[in-house]
């Protein structure tokens, strides 16, 4: 009968073209949410899918719709009466509690009010990289699945003639052929010989002539049927699909929390961190992140009170990289994990300070750490006095000389989203390399 | 020896012949329906959400709001909060039915039931569908549908298709004729046209141009003007499908636009009857699906297993929530269809003297198919309910009527399930039904010899107003269209 047809594996998302099309549709919206949405969530999880709540502004759907409300007069039915006979009146409700009456009450509003849904990990991410103005080949590096690489998985009985475990093949038709007691070609021979000798030496007595021809006809059938080797036996070397295995990091994320730094800076900073954050989940198995803020003193903090708590004080930001090196001592050791190391400040140190910065850059931290990114977050106006790269604060100043020695040392000043990228600038070409 | 078609919930190919072989025989046989051949496919969840999300059909051009509508489908079926539906069924010839694959075999028995025979026999039937829709053609409509915008995304980007898509969307419910078919020229009048024509050469012909030297061309006829034309649009005025106005007579169009209007017409045309007819589509295929269900049953065909799970699922369909309920949404089609529909069977089968004073044709029949199958085929919901619902029904689910006049603090209780109110209540509920309760909205003038204003009309029925918020938000999309100002009045009644 041809009444049914199976149309389950058929392509699906066929409204992918339409979703595109939505997303396009509500993209400020939609970017207004994602960025609300990644200011609240932690570093390590911008990588992941998320619920998007939008308003419908932009997306309204209108149609010509009666207004009963406004003037006029109507009948309508309802069901499921129970006290009321005719001549009774009933209290309308009060719009906004719309609830118990239903569709036909709320005819003539627009009943859509905020929608929520889920957005892809590549959808949110590519939102991101728009803000970051990352160049787009570097997008796809980061957008790409880790590496896979085949690894042997035992043996199996199906696979492609050219992964045949020989050994293992030729074993299991020896057990084979014993269990079915094939004869071996030196038993025929054997055979062969007695055969003759019996019509050489005894040519009178058939009768053992004729047994003797029978069971060498015996072992040859035998040895056609029972084959020397049989699909039975044949096994093939197995292989599966494993992520590349890739060694360990650790991000240290060097943030100054005095008062100097506002909410704005602050959501820079986590931008820059994510980004790296991101980039480091793509290189390595494992990243652990590790979250020192620093006033006068370093603190070793959770993500939570790295962006919210405020404290207040000076400003040491040596305090900080020395418990960088303190933990990295106590927890880190070099021959295990790759260190990367990530400084957001808005350039002011105490005074004499950042000599002894760039002493303990220069001596023991450079040489420990795979990259090293500092930001200095400024305001668009003193963006415009610091236009050239050597003018700066003490801080600024310091952090040039270290970055004019050392490769894997990056700096920068931003003021907006799009200018964290350059930073990595370095460390991209290097992946992409 | 059992004569089960099937046992347990798992499902196969070689049961669902069994079951739909059965189902046929019962559908074909004993209630002697008349369908279009059928075509059923497996679908998994995924491809009933894309199906859902280009207006239940297998085909549609792209558009934003179907991916919104997805988005939103999604997010409410991922979390749980609304069930797929069971099934989606296309009015075309064949009539293609769609089924979950998650479905339970006792589930996939119902659906064929309920789509493959009984929305099938009604589309087929019902004399609405018969005169406007064109099922044979449908799906090949719309795959040119969706070819022709793609065309014309790729030539003129996806943001001027989406303007245009995004005002006709606004206006698909004045893209319909509710009358009348879009006038064409008769016959007569094209070969009328044809002959005159003739006539003209004949006349003007003259021996003299033959003598002309190659390479000058006789002066050509004047183009004969068409009869339709000699009137003005004024003439053609006032006009209810207004996209279908714009589409002519809008002097900035370009013709792809005119064509991206006209498939958006021809959509909601398509779509018209079945928002006529939502009662008496859903009733008819609950009624088959319920008395297929229970004929196998009492042909020990199905188990009681099987029995209770239809039942389960059958009570939850025709569910209908009080007004006061939490869950009330509006009269649950199903519910009031396959009440009615029962009723009717009853009627013919065991009347009260009640059901002879109200229904002297039908009742006692005995013939319950027949007054079924009469109403199937030749009305729809307005006429349908005002005709069939019964005294019973509107006891069983206690109808009453309210009158609500705008500046009053209070509705009126106008009638209620009793002696003195089943006609008005009746009446009320019919015309709660009437497409014609539809803003009533026509192109009343479009003055285009002058500053080519476009006056759109809204025929208020009762002095109710279109809600302002909106009314602005299309009037500009209509704006867009005709290129120059619109205006829209309020015509009182």
């Amino acid at each position: 009968m041809t009444h049914f047809i199976d149309r389950r594996l058929n392509p699906k998302g066929k409204s992918l073209g339409n979703r595109q099309r939505f997303l396009r549709r509500a993209r400020a919206q939609i970017r207004e949410a994602v960025q609300k949405s990644l200011k609240d969530s932690a570093v390590a999880d911008l990588a992941k899918e998320r619920k998007i709540k939008i308003s419908t502004k932009g997306t309204k759907e209108p149609r010509f719709r009666l207004d009963p409300r406004a003037a006029g007069e109507r009948d309508f039915v309802l069901p499921g009466n129970k006290e009321f006979s005719s001549g009774d009146e009933i209290n309308k409700p009060r719009s906004g509690e719309d609830g118990g009456r239903g569709k036909q009450a709320s005819d003539g509003y627009d009943g859509e009010d905020d929608f929520e849904f889920t957005m892809t990990q590549d959808e949110v991410l590519d939102i991101f990289f728009e803000d970051l103005a990352l160049p787009n080949l570097v997008r796809t590096t980061l957008k790409e699945t880790p590496a896979k690489t085949w690894k042997r998985a035992g043996i199996t009985t199906a696979g492609s003639p050219n992964q045949i475990n020989l050994l293992r093949t030729m074993r299991h038709a020896q057990g084979r052929r014993i269990a079915l007691r094939r004869p071996s070609l030196k038993d025929i021979e054997k055979l062969e010989e007695q055969l003759e000798a019996a019509e050489r030496e005894e040519p009178q007595a058939p009768d053992k002539i004729a047994a003797l021809k029978e069971q060498l006809a015996k072992a040859n059938a035998r040895r056609k049927w029972v084959g020397f080797i049989d699909p039975v036996d044949v096994r093939f070397n197995a292989f599966t699909e494993q992520p590349v295995p890739t060694s360990q990091a650790v991000m240290f994320c060097l943030m100054d929390v005095s008062g100097s730094m506002g909410e704005r800076e602050k959501d820079l900073a986590k931008r820059f961190y994510m980004l790296l954050h991101l980039f480091l989940k793509r290189r390595y198995e494992k990243v652990d992140v590790v979250f020192i803020r620093h006033t006068h003193d370093a603190q070793e903090v959770d993500e939570q009170e790295f962006f919210y708590s405020r404290q207040s004080g000076g400003t040491i930001v040596s305090t900080a990289l020395d418990k960088m090196l303190e933990i990295q001592k106590a927890r880190y050791a070099t021959a295990d994990w790759n260190i990367y190391a990530a400084q957001a400040s808005d350039g002011y140190t105490q005074t004499g300070d950042a000599r002894h910065c760039v002493e303990l850059l220069n001596d023991q931290i450079m040489p420990l750490c795979q990259y090293y990114a500092y930001i200095e977050i400024l305001d668009e106006r003193e963006m415009e006095v610091f236009a050239s790269e050597d003018s700066g604060a003490e801080l600024w100043r310091a952090y040039r000389t270290v970055a004019e020695e050392w490769d894997n040392f990056a700096t920068k000043r931003i003021a907006r989203p799009s200018d964290i990228f350059p930073v990595f600038h370095e460390l991209f070409r290097k992946a992409e390399g | 020896m059992t004569k089960l078609l099937f046992d347990g919930s798992e499902w196969d190919f070689k049961t669902l012949d069994r079951a739909y072989a059965a189902i046929e025989e019962i559908a074909l046989n004993d209630l002697g329906l008349d369908v279009y051949p059928n075509q059923i496919e497996i679908i998994s969840s995924e491809q009933m959400l894309d199906a859902y999300s280009s207006l239940a059909m297998p085909l549609m051009y792209n558009h934003w709001s179907f991916g919104k509508l997805f988005a939103r489908e999604e997010t409410l079926y991922r979390a749980g909060y609304s069930a797929l539906a069971y099934e989606i069924v296309i009015n075309s010839n064949p009539c293609i039915s769609y089924l979950l694959e998650e479905n339970t075999m006792t589930m996939q028995a119902l659906v064929m039931a309920h789509a493959a025979f009984g929305h099938n026999h009604f589309f087929k039937n019902n004399y609405l569908f018969r005169q406007w829709t064109n099922a044979e053609g449908i799906l090949d409509y719309l795959s040119f549908a969706k070819r022709y915008v793609a065309a014309c995304e790729e030539r003129h980007g996806r943001d001027e298709v989406e303007a245009v898509l995004d005002a006709a969307h606004a206006l698909m419910d004045q893209g319909v004729f509710r009358y009348r078919r879009p006038p064409r020229p008769s016959k007569e009048r094209v070969i009328e046209k044809r002959r005159k024509r003739m006539e003209y050469e004949a006349e003007a012909y003259s021996e003299l141009w033959r003598t002309l030297p190659a390479g000058i061309e006789p002066p050509t006829a004047p183009p004969t003007r068409d009869p339709d034309e000699e009137f003005g649009v004024e003439d053609r005025l006032p006009e209810e499908n207004v996209l279908y106005f714009l589409e002519k007579n809008s002097p900035n169009l370009k013709p792809w636009q005119r064509e991206t209007l006209r498939i958006v017409r021809n959509l909601a045309q398509y779509f018209y009857p079945q928002r006529q007819l939502k009662v008496m589509n859903e009733g008819c295929a609950t009624f088959v699906h319920y008395t297929i269900m229970n004929k196998l049953y009492e042909r020990g065909m199905i188990g009681e297993g099987s029995l209770l799970e239809f039942l389960h699922s059958h009570t939850s369909v025709v569910f209908q929530p009080a007004f006061d309920d939490k869950r009330y949404y509006g009269i649950n089609p199903y519910a009031l269809g396959f009440a009615i529909m029962e009723d009717i069977k009853r009627i013919c089968d065991e009347p009260t003297a009640e059901d002879r004073e109200w229904f002297p044709a039908i009742a006692g029949s005995g013939d319950a198919m027949a007054a079924l199958k009469e109403a199937w085929a030749n009305y729809r919901d307005e006429s349908f309910i005002e005709q069939y619902l019964s005294p019973k029904v509107m006891r069983d689910m206690r109808l009453f009527a309210l009158f609500d006049r705008a500046d009053d603090p209070t509705y009126r209780v106008n009638a209620i399930h009793d002696e003195r109110g089943y006609r008005a209540v009746r009446s009320a509920l019919a015309r709660q039904y009437d497409t014609s309760a539809d803003p009533n909205i026509q192109v009343a003038g479009a003055d285009l010899k002058g500053d080519r204003t476009l006056v759109l009309e809204h025929h208020m029925h009762r002095g109710i107003p279109l809600n302002n918020a909106t009314k602005e938000q299309v009037l500009a999309h209509v704006e867009l269209l005709w290129g120059h100002d619109v205006r829209l009045e309020e015509v009182a009644d």
